[in-house]
């Protein structure tokens, strides 16, 4: 019992940081009906902004809140000027072409960041700077309720909720709603549909950055191929969920966690990877558009 | 669509770059003046540090060797590729090194899972090829090419499980392994068959692939058996997230490991985790063996830092190399191979080295703490 409490907590921990990239992915869809493959690049670049940050400033020997929150607010300011400038130069000129070419040119531009951070960043794994000092804040048995589940559990929690808020509640959230509505509705109600877009680039991408800490602290390795799987489960999760939806990508990234969790504790490592893919096809069989999705009409 | 496009991108950029180089017509016995070597090895990448470390063992011993005027006048020039730790590449550099820099002979790799990759090329083309630190016994299985200077996974399981069982007193031990690893598997086996018999317990058999990075899963499952040590056979950019894990999981259990352990990025990643883990190794910097300390002394000189278990191993291998060649009657990879097979009594930096057989190493293995970010030597254990 105390085991499964303890792969529960592991998974969900795990889950919510798909979570934060799905979020990415599914954000992006909505508005644009493109799947950004470059999305899981910019979580990349998040973890190894912050790296140099730390470095460059010696904010890796003094780990604390201050460290931790400025670390987030570089890797969010980093991954959303990314997300930015690869919308304006790769995916705006093809505004208005053909869907495949502009899934092509994310693929390019996926790969183009993986290579070239190999070549920028150097192949072989870095270690993350520890911006937090990890601590027990009680324990029941053996299950430990450490100071960095609880941060990352709370820090995507807030990252949801405040998105959330500003999706439903704000002016800019009800544009980026209608956009993703119809966006040629939405020119004629007065939005700025290009605008739109980029805000849309601009918070995706920041939460990557804040996933892309949150994995440096639980997991600190990273190296320039860090996004292509997780950002592949990421993917999946969102798909899982229901791509589009905001709530969907949640579910999907928890799902896509603890399954992953309970998959390696009670069966094999082995097939880790095997199970999101085989969960995307038992979806996409069963419930083709996820979990949480709305099946919209094509029109022709 | 992304997984199809990805080897073929890669495909396609491997085939634009091998283009660029045009082939050297070069005939390596008649008229050279240089005699060339070629080493393969993982200088970036998850295990690069591994590359790294034997580049610089091998580069010191050729460098010097060149210095008092090369293998009989003839200079030697080392064509160094890297495969950046994938087995794939590494069999594509050896085939490069092979038939368009025409080497005489080759030296690598650390990781038994690479070495397995290019030991059938070398073979095939009847290349000597000298691993320094490949562990797996299937590697010089593959053909009478095939040699390696270190000692093999079938003595350095037994040699951790006779430790762990007659000096620390353990009687339950749980292990982790790579699935993707032959070092890995290998050593786990030679481990659990040989704790076994000595009357001891294996409570949990986990498993990793190599480039995970989270094993709490595994460790939960471990924790709940509460073993005295686990048995960790594995290559130290896991090991250390895995140390991290354990202890943060509460798990006070001993980690115990082979010379893969070796690197100085084990206490970088591991930090306090670490300290207190016992591993097998080809070396140790403490050894009061009068070729270890002489090569310790050169190396610092040359690169001012403390050679690691992998420096040492490439070290012996490039000198075992280069005895081989300066005592071969000609200079042709057949009579190469055979001056390399009769190799007895080499005084190394790793030890005493004669090759037997087998083209394996009979050497002894030394015991490793890591205690406060080093290495603490603890016992040498023979065959």
């Amino acid at each position: 019992m105390e085991e499964f409490v303890q792969h529960l907590l592991n998974g969900l921990n795990l889950g919510a940081i798909y979570a934060l990239i799905a979020l990415g992915y599914t954000m992006v869809y909505g508005v644009l009906q493109l799947i950004n493959f470059a999305h899981s690049e910019v979580y990349m670049v998040g973890a190894f902004s912050t790296y140099y940050f730390c470095r460059w400033f010696g904010l890796g020997d003094s780990p604390g809140w201050g460290t931790f929150v400025a670390a987030l607010l570089v890797a969010m300011f980093t991954c959303a000027s990314l997300g930015l400038f690869i919308e304006r130069f790769c995916y705006r000129p093809l505004r208005g072409s053909p869907k495949l070419n502009v899934l092509i040119t994310a693929i390019g531009v996926s790969l183009f960041l993986q290579f070239s951070g190999q070549v920028v960043f150097g192949a072989d794994p870095k270690l993350f700077p520890q911006v937090l000092e990890n601590q027990i804040l009680f324990s029941v048995g053996a299950i430990r309720i450490q100071l960095f589940d609880v941060t990352i559990l709370g820090t995507a929690l807030f990252a949801m909720l405040s998105l959330n808020y500003f999706i439903e509640h704000t002016l800019t959230g009800t544009a980026i709603r209608a956009v993703s509505f119809s966006p040629k509705h939405a020119t004629l109600m007065g939005i700025n549909v290009n605008r739109i877009i980029m805000v849309t680039f601009a918070l995706g991408s920041s939460l990557a950055g804040v996933g892309s800490v949150l994995v440096g602290l639980k997991y600190p390795k990273i190296d320039p191929l860090m996004g292509l799987l997780f950002g592949l489960k990421a993917f999946v999760a969102a798909v899982l969920g229901g791509i589009g939806s905001l709530p969907g990508a949640v579910v999907g990234g928890l799902l896509m966690g603890l399954s992953e969790e309970m998959v390696v504790a009670y069966l094999s490592s082995t097939y880790r990877d095997a199970l999101a893919f085989g969960i995307l096809i038992l979806i996409l069989l069963v419930r083709p558009a996820g979990i949480l999705g709305q099946i919209r009409v094509e029109k022709v | 669509m992304r997984r199809t496009i990805l080897p073929l991108a890669v495909l396609a950029s491997a085939f634009v770059l091998g283009c660029t180089k045009k082939s050297t017509t070069f005939d390596p016995s008649s008229t050279a003046t240089e005699i060339r070597i070629g080493q393969f090895g993982s200088l970036t990448g998850g295990e690069a540090t591994f590359g790294q470390s034997t580049d610089k063992g091998v580069r010191l011993a050729i460098d010097a060797k060149n210095a008092a005027g090369g293998i009989k006048g003839k200079k030697i020039n080392l064509i160094t590729e890297d495969n950046q730790g994938r087995p794939e590449e590494a069999a594509a550099t050896v085939k490069k090194l092979i038939t368009q820099d025409k080497v005489i002979a080759l030296l690598g790799e650390v990781a038994s899972t690479r070495s397995l990759a290019a030991a059938p090329i070398a073979q095939q083309y009847k290349i000597p090829m000298v691993s320094p630190s490949s562990t797996n016994p299937k590697v010089t299985q593959i053909g009478d090419y095939i040699f390696r200077v270190c000692f093999i996974d079938p003595f350095q399981g037994p040699v951790m499980a006779r430790f762990a069982f007659n000096e620390l007193k353990f009687k339950k031990v749980a292990i982790l392994r790579d699935l993707k690893s032959d070092y890995s598997l290998g050593l786990a086996e030679f481990f659990i068959k040989k704790f076994k018999e000595l009357g001891g317990e294996i409570v949990s058999e986990q498993t990793f692939q190599t480039g995970d990075s989270d094993f709490k899963a595994q460790l939960t499952q471990i924790r709940g058996t509460n073993p005295d040590a686990i048995f960790v056979p594995a290559y130290y950019t896991e090991v250390g997230l895995i140390a991290r894990q354990a202890r943060e999981l509460g798990i006070k259990a001993v980690l115990l490991g082979g010379d893969g352990w070796d690197s100085p990025k084990l206490f970088e990643i591991g930090q306090k985790a670490i300290d207190g883990a016992y591993f097998s190794n080809h070396y140790a910097s403490e050894s009061p063996v009068p070729a270890t300390q002489e090569f310790i002394k050169k190396y610092k000189e040359k690169y001012g830092e403390t050679p690691d278990g992998l420096a040492a191993a490439g070290y012996d291998a490039a000198r075992i190399l280069i005895q081989a060649i300066e005592s071969a009657p000609e200079l042709t990879p057949s009579s190469i191979r055979d001056q390399l097979a009769k190799t007895s009594g080499f005084e190394g930096a790793t030890g005493k080295i004669t090759i037997n057989s087998d083209r394996n190493a009979d050497k002894e293995a030394f015991i490793v703490q890591v205690k406060d970010g080093s290495l603490k030597f603890v016992t040498l254990i023979g065959p």
